[in-house]
């Protein structure tokens, strides 16, 4: 059956979660020995899916998985792994208490002649492992000592060691800098000599054209086509993955300001006069006005998200003042900042934005009822035609209110949190990374929608690691180091070349 | 009719409701009948339901705290230790060993011994929400030495005590029925208006489901920890005061003791998630219900009393199962194949 490079077949998956919710419908896929793989798509298009049911956390409805021309049926992720298919999740699913040495050996210890585990060897072992991955650390630390980048490298290579056929990785570099990202591609190359099949998720079409030999296109839960990287321009690839001709979607993707005439100066809704809090930023300064879309730009650490952790009330002020139209506020709590005006939809979705067992209405409804006050009860009616309002406002996709937000795909559970936030009906909206993880259809409209905001006079505080998109949004930018203001740009100023000065440490022209 | 039944089935307490009914079926059908019998005296109304509900309100009150706490994900296991302090410090006041200046006052002895779960509350809601000890350590600490401090307001003796008007507490009756039912009534009544007429019950659950993000929304989950542990207490001491009302005195090494484990078990058997999230205080009532009815159950088979608890172990086992996941899976995926087999 199965041709002399084929590694991985799947025929014919198909999976529903309950009556209502297709996930995959008829799919197909393979890989091949010593390939690297793309699989795409937009978010709810059935990716998540198709590995879960490969790796056995899903069971599949219906179809066929061969790995090297054998019918599997993985149960669990254990089984998966005892057949060869190995996974790396954006998330890490290491222990980050153990040392790194038994996170690669966890489950196959060696054992000496006493039946005890032989820690002499488990560390010469992982030490030996990591030097062939170029990654030169203490086996015996904590994973949790390390960087999200060095754990999964640690994953990969305890997937290497395992001896993995198929290496799964599951949108590995959302959290990578660029460095790092080279590294984990020359890794992959390495695996892909040695044989390896290896398939790779990611949002980021850059990595998909640097490093991969086919592409895997779904969407919707459908398969839409396979195709050589090399022989499917960039923009028919989008096409595919968003099922619209790229007429429309360069019109989504263009969205622009209008001309600069049309800006003047507006009042200041917030201004920070030398504020510090203990550990994180120091000193600093910050106006922000009514009606534009203020970017901060710096790499991870560099204070971004702590500073709109201070504006929100979540980390302590310790030194320096607020002002909230021109007069003194204290943001002691979410609450405080909530009451004048202020919003902000957390940096990591899953663990600070969505309350995932809860419905939608509720998590829309939830900082408005903050806001109101707990004596104030939301009437089931009020809330129902609220939710009603915002996902028709934001395009969110549900099959209804009483969803649980968890079901949702990514892009759409942001929707949810914007929506949250929009319900309170705020004056100064941060966005600490709104768009990762989100497929570009859905990141078009989040960036619309801010653009759209800050056109009707809100304030807008937009924070993201992809330089495009503020390029693209922001009005002004200010760039961050070692969790101080280093630079600023305005309007014409803002290029990615000035914002890369600026943060490589060169002054602000 | 079809539609409300429906709705009823929906409900997070329709389980419990139609096992409780099982139960109470059962019982009737073993006794012939005699179960259900209620006779009157003196206009008061007597039997076996009658029991269940005025042994099993000491239950009832704690299971509707104790919901609260599960929504988030803790635990109060001390509750049995507040009966105790509060069982002790009423019927020492009553029989007049401490604050003599009351005279024996039942007001003054309620109020006191209400307090002083109310201030254990405050403590162990203080070390989860401020200190941020684990739940289960936290009062772990008042469970320990809670019975110390009952038997150091009683001398270590068994206070016993006569007043008409504290044993009204538990064996009084309005209108026919039984005290205690009255103060069920009023106390849940008072939680489920609470959680469902405030945001307090959307925020609980926000808060059980994940904190950190209930924090970003502005909810203030230290005070909410506070408030429903300090509850928590309260209602403890209610349950400690219908106790020693029952026994007709103080018994710190006994009072209580082991309660905390049947009011888990009557908030698990309503089909509350114990790592947090959705609950249902109606539904943990009638757990609490089941548990009581079980016990009332096993005695009047004239089993062993050691059976009960055996019983409920076995209770327990077909509640984890008929919540785990995995176990699901594995009868469906048997019953699947078998229809292939017959299939085929």
């Amino acid at each position: 059956m199965s041709a002399g490079n084929q590694l991985l077949t799947v025929r014919n998956i198909s999976k529903a979660f309950g009556k209502a919710v297709i996930a995959l419908a008829d799919v197909q896929f393979d890989l091949n020995r010593g390939e690297i793989h793309a699989l795409l798509g937009e978010n709810g298009a059935g990716k998540s899916t198709l590995i879960k049911v490969l790796t056995g956390v899903e069971n599949k409805d219906q179809g066929i998985i061969e790995l090297d021309g054998r019918q599997i049926n993985p149960r669990s992720t254990q089984e998966a792994q005892n057949e060869g298919i190995s996974t790396v999740y954006q998330e890490v699913n290491l222990c980050p208490n153990l040392s790194v040495a038994e996170n690669i050996y966890i489950g196959r210890e060696p054992r000496n002649r006493f039946g005890t585990i032989n820690w002499k060897k488990i560390n010469a072992d992982a030490r030996e492992l990591l030097d062939k991955f170029d990654l030169h650390i203490n086996v015996t630390k904590n994973l949790d000592h390390y960087s999200v980048a060095i754990q999964q490298m640690v994953a990969i290579a305890r997937a290497s060691d395992i001896d993995a056929k198929v290496l799964i990785l599951d949108e590995p570099t959302s959290s990578l800098s660029s460095a790092e990202v080279d590294k984990l591609f020359q890794i992959m190359r390495k695996l892909r000599e040695e044989g390896m099949g290896i398939v790779f998720v990611t949002h980021f079409l850059d990595q998909v054209y640097e490093v991969t030999d086919r592409i895997t296109v779904l969407r919707n839960g459908k398969y839409v086509g396979t195709y050589l990287t090399k022989e499917l321009p960039r923009v028919e690839l989008v096409g595919k993955m968003i099922g619209k001709d790229y007429a429309g979607l360069k019109e989504a993707m263009n969205a622009k300001w209008p001309e600069e005439t049309e800006r003047q100066e507006k009042e200041t809704f917030i201004k920070l006069v030398n504020v510090s809090s203990p550990g994180t930023v120091k000193g600093f300064e910050l106006t922000v006005k009514m009606g534009e879309v203020l970017g901060f730009s710096g790499l991870l650490g560099s204070g971004r998200s702590e500073t709109a952790k201070v504006l929100f009330g979540i980390d302590p002020i310790s030194e320096g003042e607020v002002k909230v139209k021109n007069e003194m506020a204290h943001l002691h709590s979410p609450l405080d900042a909530i009451r004048n005006g202020i919003a902000f939809c957390p940096e990591n979705r899953k663990t600070e934005g969505i309350i995932g067992e809860l419905s939608i209405w509720e998590n829309i409804i939830l900082a408005l009822q903050v806001k109101r006050g707990i004596f104030h009860k939301i009437s089931r009616k009020e809330a129902e035609g609220l939710a009603k309002e915002y996902i028709e406002k934001l395009q969110i996709k549900t099959p209804g209110t009483e969803q649980l937000i968890k079901n949702l795909s990514g892009g759409n559970q942001q929707k949810v949190i914007l929506a949250r936030w929009l319900a309170t009906d705020p004056e100064f909206l941060m966005l600490d990374e709104p768009t990762r993880g989100i497929d570009i259809g859905t990141k078009a409209e989040i960036q619309k929608i801010v653009m759209d905001l800050a056109g009707r006079g809100m304030a807008v505080l937009f924070i993201s690691s992809e330089i495009d998109e503020m390029l693209r949004c922001c009005t002004r930018m200010i760039v961050l180091r070692d969790m101080k203001q280093v630079g600023e740009l305005n309007g014409k100023e803002i290029s990615e070349e000035a914002i890369m000065r600026i943060m490589a440490g060169g002054e602000a022209s | 009719m079809r539609e409300t039944w429906n709705r009823l089935s929906e409900k997070q307490y329709f389980r419990p409701l139609i096992i409780f009914i099982i139960i109470l079926l059962f019982n009737g059908i073993v006794s012939k009948g005699d179960f259900f019998t209620l006779s009157i005296v003196d206009g008061h109304l007597y039997g076996r339901i009658i029991d269940i509900v005025r042994n099993g309100s000491k239950l009832m009150i704690l299971a509707g705290g104790m919901t609260m706490i599960l929504a988030t994900g803790g635990t109060d296991i001390s509750v049995g230790s507040i009966m105790a302090i509060s069982g002790a410090i009423a019927c020492s006041i009553v029989n007049g060993n401490i604050f003599p200046s009351f005279n024996g006052n039942v007001a003054a002895a309620i109020i006191l011994a209400i307090l002083a779960g109310t201030v254990s509350g405050i403590w162990n809601g203080f070390l989860v929400a401020k200190i941020k000890i684990q739940p289960i350590v936290a009062t772990m600490i008042l469970m320990v030495a809670g019975r110390g401090i009952a038997q150091l307001i009683t001398r270590g003796k068994i206070v016993t005590i006569t007043s008409e008007t504290y044993y009204f507490i538990n064996g009084g009756y309005i209108c026919g029925l039984p005290f205690p039912l009255f103060i069920v009534l009023f106390l849940v009544g008072f939680l489920v208006l609470f959680t469902g007429r405030t945001a307090f019950g959307l925020f609980l659950e926000s808060v059980g489901c994940n904190p950190t993000a209930s924090k970003y929304v502005g909810i203030k989950v230290d005070r909410m920890l506070l408030a429903i542990y300090t509850l928590s207490g309260a209602f403890a001491a209610v349950a400690g005061l219908i106790e020693s009302a029952g026994i007709k005195g103080a018994d710190c090494n006994n009072a209580g003791l082991g309660i905390e484990m049947d009011a888990i078990l009557a908030v698990a058997i309503g089909g509350t998630n114990l790592m947090g999230g959705r609950f249902s205080i109606p539904a943990s009532v009638i757990g609490a219900l089941i548990v009581q009815s079980i016990t009332t159950t096993v005695l009047a088979l004239g089993v062993p009393a050691a059976y009960i608890r055996v019983l409920k172990a076995l209770l327990i086992i077909i509640i984890c199962l008929s919540q785990s996941k995995q176990f699901k899976d594995l009868v469906i995926k048997r019953k699947m194949i078998n229809r292939k087999v017959v299939g085929s």
